[in-house]
């Protein structure tokens, strides 16, 4: 069953992603981060819509399981493209934005034909189980691509703290979520994984609304002073 | 086997990433100057604050009334004041020049909680100045 603590994360998520899609109505830059508000938004709805069923089905029910890897798979999905749409803004002024699409495309048709030949040899609950390791492989992709994008930044010296606090936002709930993953596989039923899930999916769309609250657009920061320290300078 | 890679990878990836996402927090708040009225309720001497102050800084900023919007950035900074202060007294006797990083990284951690106490107490004035407004 569901504890206090649960309930609370699960609506202080469900706040939040709506503070960054109201931010971002309120904002004169919608159009420039759309993807991003259209994948807080697919987060809202998807939370809504499982709170919705868990009252409905229950905690233990197969449906609910069902709504649960389902909608999953569905905002990593969400949030697989609202990578590209951050790389497609941080290499707007090269026009790259047609090899971005393709280049996404691709991969996200070969993690899922990856997905699938993992799971192709088991009888039971095929679907399912597709859904919960496509889910599983895009956050590990997630994070691989997150952190390139990261290097990206580092490298063409972009400053514009939004865009740099949104990547690293991004970078920090892939790789919790991609631990959170590991750690089920390791030692089933953990329940700090589940923990870890649901502080992730708080902390993103909360880091997410701070950044487009209170950082402007046009707000610059020395990205020297972010890198993590060499030990051996 | 891949799980522990994936779980190894994904530790690293997160260190750098929060590490990272601090550091871009505080950097954002090194451009704000402190005021007459935050040196003088701190104690602090002009516009630099030592590391050490970071603790009670923080204590004065929870008797303020809080903003919401700053309520992240503080749990952030001071899971990662806690991290370097860790990592400082780790690193120490075998790594001087990180220990220093690390203590450089404190010290900006405490300019981030004099920042964030100095809009709390502009918050608090305007709260006064609107509550006094609304008596009249």
């Amino acid at each position: 069953m569901l504890s206090p603590v649960d309930y609370l994360l699960w609506f202080a998520s469900v706040f939040f992603e709506a503070a960054v899609v109201v931010c971002l109505f309120r904002s004169r830059f919608l159009t420039w981060y759309l993807p991003l508000n259209i994948c807080m938004l697919g987060a809202l709805l998807i939370g809504i819509g499982r709170f919705v069923a868990l009252h409905h089905f229950g905690f233990l029910s197969l449906q609910y399981r069902y709504i649960y890897y389902f909608s999953d798979a569905l905002s990593t999905v969400l949030l697989y493209f609202a990578i590209m749409a951050l790389y497609q803004i941080m290499f707007k002024q090269m026009k790259v934005s047609q090899y971005i699409r393709a280049g996404s495309i691709f991969l996200l048709g070969a993690t899922a034909l990856f997905s699938y030949l993992v799971i192709r040899d088991h009888k039971t609950q095929l679907l399912t189980r597709f859904a919960g390791e496509l889910s599983q492989n895009l956050y590990f992709l997630g994070v691989v691509l997150t952190y390139l994008l990261w290097g990206a930044l580092a490298k063409l010296r972009e400053t514009r703290t939004r865009l740099v606090q949104l990547i690293l936002a991004l970078g920090i709930y892939f790789s919790v979520s991609a631990i959170a993953y590991a750690l089920r596989n390791m030692f089933s039923d953990l329940p700090v994984a589940r923990l870890l899930v649901q502080l992730a999916g708080t902390f993103l769309p909360l880091a997410w609304a701070y950044t487009f609250w209170r950082v402007p657009e046009e707000a610059r920061l020395a990205l020297a002073r972010l890198a993590a320290p060499n030990p051996n300078q | 086997m891949i799980a522990a890679l994936i779980l190894v990878i994904s530790l690293a990836a997160l260190f750098q990433f929060f590490v990272s996402y601090c550091r871009s927090l505080i950097a954002a708040c090194n451009t704000a100057e402190l005021s007459p009225e935050v040196q003088e309720v701190a104690g602090l001497q002009g516009q630099l604050v030592p590391a050490d102050e970071f603790e009670r800084l923080l204590q004065f900023v929870h008797l303020c009334p809080a903003a919401e919007h700053d309520r992240n950035g503080l749990r952030a900074v001071s899971a990662y004041f806690r991290l370097m202060s860790w990592l400082r007294a780790l690193v120490q006797p075998l790594a001087p020049r990180l220990a220093a990083w690390a203590e450089a990284e404190r010290a900006g951690c405490g300019y981030f909680a004099a920042v964030a106490l100095d809009r709390r107490i502009m918050h608090s004035r305007e709260l006064m100045a609107a509550q006094m407004s609304q008596q009249l």
